[in-house]
């Protein structure tokens, strides 16, 4: 198979993930995966609790180390880059996180600041409220108004809700000015209405921004209304791949029955 | 249900090993009473003696108070300058020898190695090591508290840089920041409470510590008391320890409401 060069994968292409596999000992959780996103597309990751869904995100980002198979992002090589090429990627890359990921002892402002630590040579050091020039700080400020938490700045995330945190945590991917957003069940841990209104609020910055993005929800209702388009993953494969319209509710639910998780049946053949 | 499984039994008999180790106990702790020649004789004796000693020491002399005040001085001068030195010395060992900030494993050992020997090797032998290498007073007793605050303070630091929670440190790997920025902007941010109240504890640990360097020559109000203990003037040492005591528990009151401020 022709996995070589980039000149095969488009620079239109986001990412660009061939037979992807990842084990932990011998329970394989990811079993070849293939799936490409191109530019300026908001794809939604369907699948059931331990399917794979977060390990393939976090792969994407290289805090999970690839077994075999490649991943590109916007043409370039995730697999073999380390050290500065690495941190180049990793800067065109926003991660929103199920749990936020603020720094607890700094406030909503400095947390936003620390987002543009890849972009400055002397990272944090360029990046402290104390420290960082004054278009850093305009800019910070800017993308906690974008967000509605410009009158929160100085909160530290402990004093903020749930929802509140995550506008941070998008203000502070903001900040970083990527290309491209992925978003690891961005509303898992909240309730509904708020969960409501931080997912239109970073879909709606997706899409003004033109970036491209990849999103893991569990609401199958919230996926069909946002997503140009679905993967679905089950028990560490991609079992869907098709453009919203060709889809229905029912080839969506599917993934949530029978062998969804990709450590089933081990307890089987143990006993 | 009780016929097919019975109940369980009162007593389980225990192991060899426990026999062993119980027996070796037993074994070693005779040995030890006999080997110290204990007997009630000398206890009384001692009694005795320890009366005599306090009604010497009774009432306590402060006609030297300015001497013991400017060697007291210099206790808190050594505890302070050598736990602050120690502390900050201990960030950067700390950072190289937690499993999450170290840069490979060889470099770690090493690190663990040098803190675990810092901290087995007790502080009065290391005041005799700096006696010998920069001779008498204030500089080997401050040298003496470094070692000893890093085997501390070091190992703290480094087992609370271990357990800070992944996910700050993550989202800041995830901007594309250096290794240096995220531990500088997560983890030592995380930690700082729980370092600072180590860092305090140091202080305290210190104190009673640079206390005692003096009795091997390392400066300090420990100097001026092995010498009122030699001319046998007792009540010169009696308001000597007093002095240790107030200054002591001061100390350790203040650094207590410092800590629960902060945490």
């Amino acid at each position: 198979m022709p996995l070589g060069s980039p000149r095969l994968h488009p620079m239109t292409s986001a990412i660009n993930c061939e037979d992807v596999r990842i084990s932990y000992g011998d329970l394989q959780v990811l079993r070849g995966v293939s799936f490409d996103v191109s530019a300026g597309q908001g794809v939604v990751l369907l699948g059931a609790n331990g399917c794979g869904k977060s390990t393939l995100m976090r792969s994407l980002n290289k805090l999970e180390k690839l077994q075999s198979g490649t991943i590109r992002i916007h043409g370039e090589s995730l697999t073999d880059a380390s050290g500065r090429q690495l941190r180049q990627i990793r800067r065109g890359m926003g991660y929103v996180f199920q749990h936020f990921n603020l720094v607890p002892q700094f406030s909503a402002f400095q947390n936003v600041l620390l987002g543009a630590m890849g972009r400055h040579r002397m990272g944090l050091l360029s990046c402290l409220s104390s420290t960082a020039s004054t278009a850093e700080r305009g800019k910070a400020m800017e993308c906690l108004e974008r967000v509605g938490m410009a009158d929160r700045a100085l909160h530290r995330p402990s004093e903020l809700s749930g929802g509140q945190q995550q506008r941070v945590a998008i203000a502070r991917m903001l900040m970083q000015a990527p290309k491209l957003v992925i978003a690891d069940e961005p509303i898992a841990s909240l309730d509904p209405k708020a969960g409501r209104e931080v997912l239109d609020l970073l879909w709606r910055i997706v899409r003004e921004e033109g970036l491209s993005m990849l999103c893991t929800l569990h609401q199958l209702d919230l996926a069909q209304e946002y997503a140009d388009r679905i993967i679905g993953m089950k028990a560490g494969r991609v079992e869907i791949d098709a453009p919203i319209a060709e889809l229905d509710i029912n080839q969506l639910s599917a993934l949530y029955s029978g062998m969804t998780r990709v450590d089933a049946g081990r307890t089987d053949a143990a006993a | 249900m009780s016929q097919t499984t019975g109940l369980p039994p009162r007593f389980v008999a225990p192991s060899a090993l426990t026999w062993v180790l119980v027996v070796g106990f037993a074994a070693f702790f005779i040995q030890g009473v006999v080997a110290s020649e204990i007997s009630l004789d000398r206890l009384v004796r001692g009694a005795g003696n320890f009366v005599r000693f306090i009604g010497q020491a009774v009432p306590p002399d402060f006609s030297r108070a300015p001497n013991i005040a400017e060697a007291m001085l210099e206790t808190l001068n050594i505890a302070v300058v050598g736990v602050t030195v120690g502390c900050l010395l201990s960030i950067p060992l700390a950072l190289l020898a937690a499993r999450n900030t170290a840069p490979n494993g060889a470099v770690r050992t090493l690190t663990r190695f040098v803190i675990s020997v810092a901290r087995t090797i007790p502080d009065l032998i290391w005041a005799l090591i700096f006696v010998v290498t920069v001779g008498l007073g204030p500089l080997a007793g401050i040298l003496a508290i470094v070692m000893d605050t890093i085997g501390f303070a070091a190992r703290f630091f480094s087992e609370r840089f271990e357990e800070v929670q992944k996910g700050p440190s993550e989202s800041l790997t995830a901007t594309g920041a250096g290794r240096l920025s995220v531990i500088f902007g997560a983890i030592l941010p995380e930690s700082f409470a729980s370092m600072t109240a180590t860092s305090l504890f140091s202080v305290e640990k210190a104190i009673r510590s640079a206390v005692t360097l003096g009795l091997v020559g390392a400066g300090g109000i420990g100097v001026e008391l092995s010498t009122a203990m030699r001319l046998f003037r007792y009540d010169e040492a009696a308001a000597i320890i007093l002095v240790i005591l107030v200054v002591v528990i001061a100390f350790e009151q203040l650094s207590s409401s410092i800590r629960k401020r902060i945490i």
